[in-house]
């Protein structure tokens, strides 16, 4: 029994609650949902470290030009399980799962999310699939070598255990199908009484939105990984033209998942800032509606511009400039986001603490990834840096600069909610710093030396292009430390941190009304609904 | 929304739609003794249609369900034509 800081009420949070099972059971066999987002947030950051390891790998071997710490084949192993455990494993369930669990049921106003079984089978089945992709590294034939897009028709001819990453990689789909098809439910079935949809706060705007996502586009990456594990076992002839297949139609059918995919990362990260903005401004977020339709928008128009990764493909010159057209309008959504939450912070009261430092570096990282993007939506400009560092520098600024830091501020901004702890504020402005000037340092010399040329996924370059290896190798140690720093501060806040009060940031949405941690079902009396979740003049 | 309402399809009805569901199935293997070159898919394609939407429809009481459930599964049938059309430019004008 614990008091949660404001008043007398005595209550049993969700972390001390004695449910059927104690111990270790009582984490993985938890339905509750506070539980099963920490156990994605444990398994996240567990997957993280170690794709960030591989990342860090790759760089130390790109720092001179020849072999330095390893072989070219290790590096295309290496890479492509850096790529694999990233996406799949990290930033595609990374902020739904772990916050979109947590906050989603609290900020409507439920006691839980729809179907809680389901949630705990969907993070059984994330693990399920994790354990097949880290054992497809391991098993005799090598590391599958493909890059994490798994392209035919090498990957339906390559000695590597391709096969089993693409398992894994379809099972951990259903992981996503499932959370997503929950969230949907919960957000039409569970919302508090008097809670209508624009009534919501904008971070479950943007989880829904999501949830569309993965509902509907995740069954297309897994029916063509499970066409290309058909065409290696049996040869059936989807992809290969001696059999009147199309190598194409592989890419068609992986990007009409793939780019959706980077919407499923970005839009609850761009959930998690509109909550923070608000908050550490003390001002009404500037334009409710046009923030939560553009989270639809982005959804919807997000799934018609996958052809812009296959400008170079060989693809009809028509369908060029058509998905060239439909990426140009995919920009304005995105950018009447960025205008509202500066609009947010005009004139606003604000209180520079870490989660906010975090949303500001997300929305200075994010336009650099936007606007990157655009030079790579025109066919003329891509063609030039197509498959240059120019590509992974733009992929790095929109989804570790853009769903990286949204995800290390959300954990800064919630963390007293979820755990009843604070952290140092100190050590997590210096780790912020460490991160935003590493991360600089690591991708934008990518930038410069990928309209040089410099080619992605090589093992080797010419000796012009080492300075810029050498500063991004030197950023990615900066880098590492800061995230070394950050979780250090974190693990120390929840374990010996001063106990947090129930509204930290005076925040106005629904989360800060109940005690920090929650208790087991969230709310002991029915929430206050307000007509604008963030009335703070 | 009324989440008490429920609707019951007399099994008369249930019936006449498994009959036009078989009798599609029979249409969709009858026109492939027809030779109607590329538009072969696209009959086979339309009738398959019919069967989804009759399903969908009945078996699955969408016709009964509230408006924004029925335009909420209509969007996600446009969205797929909508993206079946857009890779068609590609292969169309290959």
């Amino acid at each position: 029994m614990m008091s949660n800081g404001t008043d007398k009420i005595e209550y049993v949070s969700y972390l001390e609650h004695q449910g059927k099972y104690s111990g270790l059971r009582s984490w993985i066999f938890a339905t509750d949902h506070k539980r099963i987002a920490l156990l994605y947030l444990y398994a996240i950051a567990t997957f993280f470290f170690v794709g960030a390891i591989l990342g860090l790998l790759m760089r130390f071997e790109l720092i001179a030009p020849g072999e330095t710490i390893m072989k070219p084949q290790t590096y295309n192993g290496i890479f492509t399980v850096h790529g694999v455990i990233m996406i799949f494993m990290v930033v595609i369930p990374g902020l739904s799962a772990v916050f979109g669990n947590f906050f989603l049921p609290i900020l409507i106003g439920a006691k839980d999310v729809a179907f809680p079984k389901l949630n705990l089978f969907s993070w059984w089945i994330f693990i399920f699939g994790s354990i097949l992709a880290v054992a497809s590294q391991f098993l005799k034939s090598g590391p599958p070598d493909t890059g994490w897009t798994f392209y035919a028709p090498y990957s339906t001819t390559t000695g590597t255990s391709v096969i089993m990453a693409t398992t894994a990689a379809f099972v951990l789909g259903f992981s996503s199908i499932l959370t997503g098809l929950n969230f949907i439910v919960t957000v039409h079935r569970m919302r508090a009484p008097g809670m209508k949809f624009f009534n919501m706060p904008l971070f479950p705007w943007s989880i829904y939105a999501t949830a569309w996502i993965q509902l509907l586009a995740t069954p297309i990456v897994g029916i063509t990984l499970l066409m290309l594990i058909a065409e290696r076992l049996f040869g059936i002839g989807f992809f290969d033209p001696k059999l009147g297949g199309d190598p194409l139609l592989f890419q068609h059918l992986f990007w009409i998942y793939s780019h959706p995919a980077v919407y499923i990362m970005i839009l609850p990260a761009m959930g998690v800032i509109t909550e923070i903005i608000p908050t550490f401004c003390q001002k009404k977020v500037y334009g409710y509606k046009a923030i939560a339709l553009s989270s639809l928008a982005i959804a919807g128009v997000g799934f018609l511009v996958w052809g812009h990764h296959m400008y170079t493909s060989g693809m009809s010159e028509n369908a060029r400039w058509f998905f060239s057209l439909l990426t140009f309008i995919v920009a304005v959504p995105s950018a009447i986001k960025v205008f509202n939450w500066i609009s947010t912070m005009y004139k606003g009261s604000i209180d520079l603490k870490p989660p906010f430092l975090f949303a500001l570096s997300f929305i200075f990282l994010f336009i650099i990834g936007g606007t990157t993007g655009l030079i790579l939506g025109s066919v003329a400009t891509n063609i030039q840096v197509h498959d240059t560092s120019f590509i992974v520098a733009h992929f790095h600024y929109i989804i570790f600069g853009g769903m990286g830091f949204a995800f290390f501020a959300a954990i800064h901004y919630w963390l007293p909610k979820m755990y009843g702890k604070m952290y140092n504020f100190k050590r997590a402005n210096i780790a912020w710093g460490s991160l935003f000037i590493g991360f600089n340092l690591l991708y934008f010399p990518q930038f410069i030396i990928g309209i040089q040329g410099m080619p992605r996924r090589y093992f080797d370059y010419p000796p012009q292009f080492q300075w810029a290896q050498i500063i991004s190798t030197i950023g990615g140690v900066i880098l590492i430390s800061g995230i070394i720093l950050m979780v250090y501060n974190l693990i120390m806040g929840v374990r010996k941190g001063e106990i947090a009060p129930a509204n930290p940031w005076n925040g106005s949405t629904l989360e800060w009304q109940i005690p920090s941690p929650p208790s087991l079902e969230n709310f002991d009396e029915a929430p206050v609904v307000k007509e604008n979740p963030y009335d703070y003049i | 929304m009324d989440h008490n309402k429920t609707h019951i399809t007399e099994y008369k009805v249930l019936a006449k739609i498994l009959l036009l569901l078989i009798f599609c199935t029979f249409l969709t293997i009858s026109i492939t003794s027809f030779n109607l070159a590329a538009f072969t898919v696209t009959i086979a394609l339309l009738i398959a249609g019919v069967k989804g939407f009759l399903v969908l429809s009945y078996f699955m009481h969408l016709k009964y369900e509230s408006l924004l459930l029925r335009i909420l599964v209509g969007s996600i049938f446009l969205l797929f034509i909508i993206i079946v059309l857009i890779t068609f430019i590609d292969y169309s004008f290959r």
